[in-house]
């Protein structure tokens, strides 16, 4: 193997790749502020079959998720996926987000990257946030008769916790 | 002949009288001799639960060192432990097994806090889910030693204050400080 070669790829830059999926049609939203990836969002009906075409597509062949974030932006619940292409060696953001706090359910991408299904567990332990088709959705740090969800913004725990 | 007095060890808590021809006559109490010899061989538990433990290997690496002042070894068993160092933060799902650990331990035991989390819950005293405010809360503490993490010579000194309070103690009057721990006494 030639690792000289390899370190010369650098895959497709961000706005090459901003081109390929606006063909797409996935009615995503693109950002490039206060980030050193190109950050995608995409609504929530979308985001599995968008993960297969990432995946799947022969220039962007992201195959390497790297980081599944849990969001609470306040209003909003949401997921962030870190991708990363081992064969081109590009990165890219994909965000999902909803305003339903009471039941906020997504696809899980556990069948497209497999390293999701943790991930997720931990997203669904301090998020609350559901995901459809996962195999084994249960609490993963916390103990499992806890009630609640303690990384969200409005949580609150008067036995344990010292308000400042 | 005879040893001159306190020739062979200088800090032997008592008086050592050459009685010629080679017999000598030692006068001390059983308490001084007996706390002088636990005071000199703390064994410590291996229990680190984050950055702090990173200073206790320091502690008691070649740098710093603390076999020199009669912690010998550190022991992976409660069971062959009488000192445990709390180095880290102890969260709710740890502090059962802190517990756990510490009534394994063999009496008489003794318990340093080491660096804020310990003490108090330090940074993570305010909105927190998971950290014990203090491992005090689970298990008495003899010393507490500050800074976050502590440097090797405050733990140092933490220790050697805490051999300063063994060397008080009576055998007559014995003093268990688990008993009224959980009634809050």
């Amino acid at each position: 193997m030639d690792l000289t070669k390899d370190y010369k790829i650098i895959g497709m830059t961000n706005s090459e790749l901003q081109t390929l999926i606006n063909s797409w049609n996935f009615e995503v939203e693109f950002s490039e502020a206060e980030s050193q990836f190109l950050n995608i969002t995409v609504k929530p009906e979308n985001l599995h079959q968008l993960g297969l075409q990432l995946k799947s597509n022969k220039e962007t062949s992201f195959d390497f998720l790297f980081c599944v974030t849990g969001m609470d932006w306040g209003t909003d619940l949401g997921v962030v996926y870190h991708l990363e292409s081992t064969t081109h060696r590009h990165q890219i953001v994909v965000k999902v987000k909803t305003s339903d706090r009471e039941n906020p359910t997504f696809d899980s991408v556990c069948d497209i990257w497999y390293t999701a299904e943790f991930h997720e567990m931990e997203v669904f332990d301090f998020f609350g946030i559901k995901f459809n088709n996962h195999p084994n959705l249960k609490r993963l740090f916390m103990p499992l008769d806890w009630v609640g969800y303690p990384l969200r913004k409005d949580y609150v725990d008067e036995v344990n916790m010292v308000i400042k | 002949m005879g040893i001159e007095k306190n020739e062979l060890v200088n800090d032997f808590p008592g008086q050592i009288i050459p009685g010629g021809n080679g017999g000598n006559i030692t006068i001390t109490t059983l308490d001084k001799v007996i706390n002088w010899g636990r005071s000199n061989s703390l064994w410590s538990l291996y229990f680190g639960t984050s950055c702090c433990a990173i200073e206790m290997m320091q502690t008691g690496a070649a740098r710093h060192d603390y076999s020199r002042f009669g912690f010998e070894v550190a022991r992976p068993s409660p069971r062959q432990a009488d000192l445990i160092i709390i180095a880290g933060t102890i969260v709710n799902k740890m502090a059962p097994v802190l517990r756990r650990l510490y009534d394994q331990m063999a009496e008489p035991k003794y318990v340093i806090a080491m660096g804020a989390c310990a003490i108090s819950g330090g940074p993570f005293y305010y909105n927190t889910y998971s950290v014990v405010k203090g491992a005090d809360h689970v298990i008495p503490v003899d010393v507490y030693v500050p800074g976050c993490p502590p440097r090797p010579e405050a733990l140092l000194e933490g220790m050697m204050m805490l051999q300063e309070k063994i060397r008080t103690e009576s055998m007559k009057h014995k003093v268990n400080p688990i008993d009224g721990f959980d009634q809050g006494l």
